[in-house]
């Protein structure tokens, strides 16, 4: 029995920091409303009750990036698109995740040889989180890539956060 | 009124300006000088029998074995009748121009058609026909300062954009269409 136990009455949460900071970091993962192609219809049934990512506490779709925590770039990214991207991206709040959904947004996906437009990766313009393939991905791969990106979260320390060091 | 009838109402007006007519197939249409073509916008708009008060479209083409750059112009007649939401005879027909590669330069119609302003500005944008007399002739689709023609088969593909860098796995900066 160690000096710690049988020390604190009945009824006192006991945790840690960090683990408090990114349960309620995860919980309320609001995303931010940025469809950008066909992958967006997928992004918008993911919102609505069949799969409902509300369940996950991610279901508050914000209109501006000062109120969001994570992107999910849901379409092609144009070059014409790409620097509006990244003000969109600057404009958001630490800390801030991106979710790459879509072959598009991966790699290029179909455009990649002869789309003359399309920038060959998102991660080309902001750093990525999560990559979440398809053309499009189904809802349940969007959800699986939102629970990913709760992994990523719940390993976090408020010592030493990724997202500031790449960004 | 059939494409012949229209095709010969625009021989008895622009005989000379008529290099050829195709009106074999299922897109009859003739091929006309550029010089000539907003006379005969008007021509074919305002004519009480002709009366193509719409242009449906205007398809950009690339001859590169020709060493041309090509217009289509699809037009058509949308007058309602009188009652009812029947049209009185939707006839169409069909011009196109074609002009030199190096130097194509084409007479605007967006004063004719309104619906032309946009559709010759995108021709401009992807494939470089440089309409004369139009109102704004900007990009429409690309970025304002986007080089090149994009749908021009010679076309050579961006390998960096403002500092995104594009596709270079295949390294072919000219990719076979």
């Amino acid at each position: 029995m160690s000096w710690i136990e049988n020390r604190f009455e009945d009824g006192l949460l006991v945790t840690s920091l960090d683990w408090a900071v990114n349960w309620a970091r995860r919980s309320s993962i609001w995303p931010m409303t940025f469809g950008l192609a066909c992958c967006a219809i997928e992004m918008m049934a993911v919102g609505a009750s069949r799969f409902d990512i509300d369940r996950f506490g991610a279901g508050a779709f914000r209109a501006t990036p000062r109120q969001c925590d994570l992107m999910i770039v849901a379409g092609t990214v144009t070059y014409k698109m790409a620097s509006r991207l990244k003000r969109l991206y600057n404009q958001m709040p630490h800390p801030k995740y991106v979710m790459a959904m879509g072959a598009c947004t991966v790699g290029g996906g179909p455009y990649f040889k002869y789309g003359y437009n399309v920038v060959k990766g998102v991660d080309l313009i902001v750093p990525v989180d999560v990559y979440v393939p398809g053309c499009p991905p189904r809802p349940e791969a969007l959800l699986e890539g939102l629970m990913r990106l709760q992994d990523k979260i719940r390993h976090q320390t408020i010592a030493k956060r990724p997202v500031e060091q790449a960004g | 009124m059939v494409a012949e009838e229209i095709c010969q109402r625009l021989q008895q007006r622009f005989g000379a300006d008529i290099a050829a007519v195709n009106l074999e197939g299922a897109h009859p249409h003739a091929v006309v000088a550029a010089e000539a073509w907003p006379e005969m916008a008007r021509f074919l708009r305002d004519e009480p029998d002709l009366r193509l008060n719409f242009l449906r479209c205007i398809t950009g083409l690339d001859l590169l074995e020709d060493n041309k750059l090509a217009a289509v112009y699809d037009l058509m007649d949308v007058t309602p009748s009188g009652s009812g939401p029947k049209y009185e005879t939707r006839h169409e027909f069909a011009v196109r121009i074609e002009v030199a590669r190096d130097d194509p330069h084409i007479p605007s119609v967006a004063a004719v058609w309104p619906a032309a302003e946009w559709h010759e500005r995108e021709a401009y944008d992807l494939l470089g026909i440089v309409f004369d007399g139009h109102p704004d002739l900007r990009r429409i689709l690309c970025p304002e300062d986007w080089v090149g023609h994009a749908l021009r088969k010679d076309y050579e593909f961006p390998m960096e954009y403002h500092g995104i860098p594009g596709s270079t796995e295949f390294d072919l900066p000219n990719p076979r269409h």
